[in-house]
């Protein structure tokens, strides 16, 4: 955005990279010292008597006999059965992604079609539904739940998590809709094309960009979600991130903490990995919604 | 789109919404209505050579019959709504007459675990969203003035607080601010306190949560700040430029102008978002000084020795309540528009 113009002073220039690198810091610092940390022993990362242990290693040196140790991942992936819960997270992430983004299609698309005025009232609905606070849902949830003896196991969480996440994805898709020119298929329908035809002939070809941001959020909200796993599930079945919040409660024994450390940082790594990758339709998600203001 | 592809097409998704948001929110506000039922006593006489003795034991098989035949509870009406743990309309009374000076009254008001609660959730909203918008804001200009060739890594950078789910991100500065952690044991040093810790001040866990919050939230706001500003004009802006404006002229009356519709978008969503701040109590392990409305119904839904549904339900309709009122000016404005647009 330079344009000639703009000139900018040279103390400007210095105290805005200095902001920048200071945010970044802020912002980044966390992450990767947790990273470093869960290599370390708990005596070293949470030293009750110098936080420097966890940079010199002082205490895993004596523990292990190195500086780095990967006890911790050890321990919570066999002994703390987080292989498990990695497992649930994966079923849930990949059924929960697929159902909403096939319902979400076909809705968002009619929607995005419909001149008719309830096409607005189902959208304010949505924006309604969007707000409700997840918690209160689980609330209304868990007692036909019990009676219905449908609670925790994983089909209810995915079918659950997929309704939660509907009024975001139909917003994300519907403006995207939005984008795709009407004539496109409207000209098949003219040549007698029906409008199922339509759409899986016209649209669905051209919709993947849209499709792929909408996945990612959904995709982000399985993989995240804590209120509705933590108590929709047994824990037999419990996904992740509940997962971890059960290594924090347990405290009696050594382990655990570091459990929950190393447990943190397997659980982020892939999130990580995929936003790097998916940046540009994460920003993409992000402001379609601001667009419309 | 005739109405009849339309319902087709939209049934999945519409049936998935009714069943799954639109009846839960009926069954909490139907399950707020009714309490757990009281557990059933009885006398037992027990005698032996020295005499008889009466005491009261629970009937257990009583008990498990009567909650198996009404398991939804006895019918409570508002009861819960103004017992204790809610609105405590009677408690508030009796304050109102007991205490002397209005300080002293509004000290045991807010001590009332919903007021409590509904306090720490208004003070976090209100901390939390100016500063997100703020922070945002400020970011997002500075981003725009570094060099297009290394802005991909430093966005990245800056979006991973909020791509992080809020128990793993309150974990992870937990960790350090903790006494035993890199900067609680540094500010301990600095200040020369051995025992200065998060969980010694309410205070102190408040400004780290709402610290939390803001850290979390700001990188959405930066996000679309980021993009909005994109799409400012730079016509005006030369004009502006060669018109001798400083650049925070610029930015008061040209920049804020063009990004205003994202801004209250913005504000909207982050208000609705830390309304239902919860996860980072638990993260913080700070349910002590500080707990939101969230949080009390999840200690409703998590109760070991009764789930107490009808309270939890009824914290629910307030927390909806809340929401609703918060919602209430952006309901309006779209309907007017929609009205005008007709």
């Amino acid at each position: 955005m330079d344009y000639g113009l703009d000139k900018k002073s040279n103390t400007l220039k210095t105290f805005n990279t200095i902001f920048i690198i200071s945010w970044l810091l802020v912002a980044c610092f966390p992450f990767i010292w947790t990273f470093w940390g869960s290599f370390k022993v708990r005596a070293d990362f949470f030293s009750r008597s110098d936080w420097w242990y966890a940079v010199s290693a002082f205490n895993t040196l004596i523990e292990t006999g190195e500086k780095f140790t990967t006890n911790a991942y050890h321990e919570a992936w066999f002994e703390g059965e987080f292989w498990k819960a990695s497992k649930n997270t994966i079923i849930v992430t990949v059924f929960v992604v697929s159902i909403s983004l096939f319902l979400g299609t076909l809705g968002a698309y009619a929607l995005s079609r419909s001149t008719e005025k309830y096409a607005f009232w189902i959208l304010m609905a949505a924006l309604i539904f969007r707000a409700m606070p997840h918690i209160t849902l689980v609330s209304g949830y868990l007692f036909p739940f019990f009676e219905l003896q449908i609670w925790g196991i994983l089909p209810t969480t995915i079918v659950v998590l997929v309704a939660i996440n509907q009024p975001f994805t139909l917003w994300l898709l519907y403006s995207f809709f939005k984008t795709i020119p009407k004539e496109l298929d409207e000209s098949a329908l003219i040549d007698g094309c029906s409008y199922f035809q339509a759409f899986r002939h016209i649209i669905m070809p051209v919709m993947w960009p849209g499709v792929i941001t909408a996945g990612l959020f959904s995709l982000m909200l399985a993989y995240n979600d804590f209120t509705v796993t933590a108590l929709l599930l047994n824990q037999e079945n419990h996904t992740m991130v509940p997962k971890i919040q059960s290594y924090l409660g347990t405290n009696q024994h050594e382990g655990n903490l570091m459990w929950a450390v190393s447990a943190v940082v397997s659980a982020t790594a892939p999130l990580f990995m995929l936003v790097m990758f998916f940046q540009r339709q994460v920003i993409s998600g992000l402001t379609t919604g601001a667009v419309k203001g | 789109m005739p109405n009849k592809t339309f319902f087709w097409f939209f049934l999945p998704t519409g049936l998935a919404m009714i069943l799954f948001i639109g009846l839960p929110i009926i069954s909490t506000g139907v399950q707020s209505f009714y309490a757990q039922h009281d557990q059933v006593v009885k006398e037992v006489k027990k005698c032996d050579p020295f005499g008889c003795t009466v005491s009261i034991v629970v009937d257990n098989e009583a008990t498990t019959k009567i909650r198996e035949a009404k398991p939804l509870g006895k019918f409570n009406g508002f009861g819960t709504y103004i017992d204790r743990n809610h609105l405590a309309t009677e408690e508030i009374k009796k304050f109102w007459n007991e205490t002397e000076t209005f300080g002293e009254f509004v000290d045991q008001v807010t001590n009332l675990p919903f007021y409590k609660a509904l306090i720490f959730t208004l003070t976090y909203c209100i901390f939390v969203t100016p500063n997100v918008l703020l922070l945002g804001f400020i970011i997002a200009l500075s981003l725009n003035a570094i060099s297009r060739k290394i802005r991909g890594p430093l966005i990245f950078g800056t979006i991973l607080p909020m791509i992080v789910t809020p128990l793993v991100g309150s974990l992870v500065l937990f960790w350090m601010i903790d006494s035993q952690g890199i900067i609680g044991a540094n500010i301990q040093n600095l200040m020369n306190d051995p025992y200065l810790s998060l969980k010694s001040s309410k205070t102190l866990t408040w400004i780290t949560i709402i610290i939390y919050g803001i850290w979390h939230h700001s990188p959405f706001a930066f996000v679309v700040f980021y993009a909005a500003l994109q799409t400012v004009p730079q016509e005006p802006i030369e004009a502006a430029i060669i018109d001798g404006a400083s650049r925070f002229q610029r930015i008061k009356h040209i920049v804020l102008p063009h990004i205003y519709p994202v801004v209250t978008f913005v504000a909207l969503i982050s208000l609705m978002d830390n309304f239902r701040v919860f996860e980072p109590i638990i993260g913080f392990s700070a349910e002590g000084s500080a707990q939101s409305l969230s949080w009390l119904i999840y200690d409703n839904l998590v109760n070991e020795e009764v789930i107490l549904f009808g309270s939890a339900a009824a914290t629910s309709m307030m927390t909806i309540i809340g929401i609703a009122i918060l919602l209430a000016p952006v309901l309006v404005r779209t309907w007017k528009e929609f009205k005008t647009a007709r």
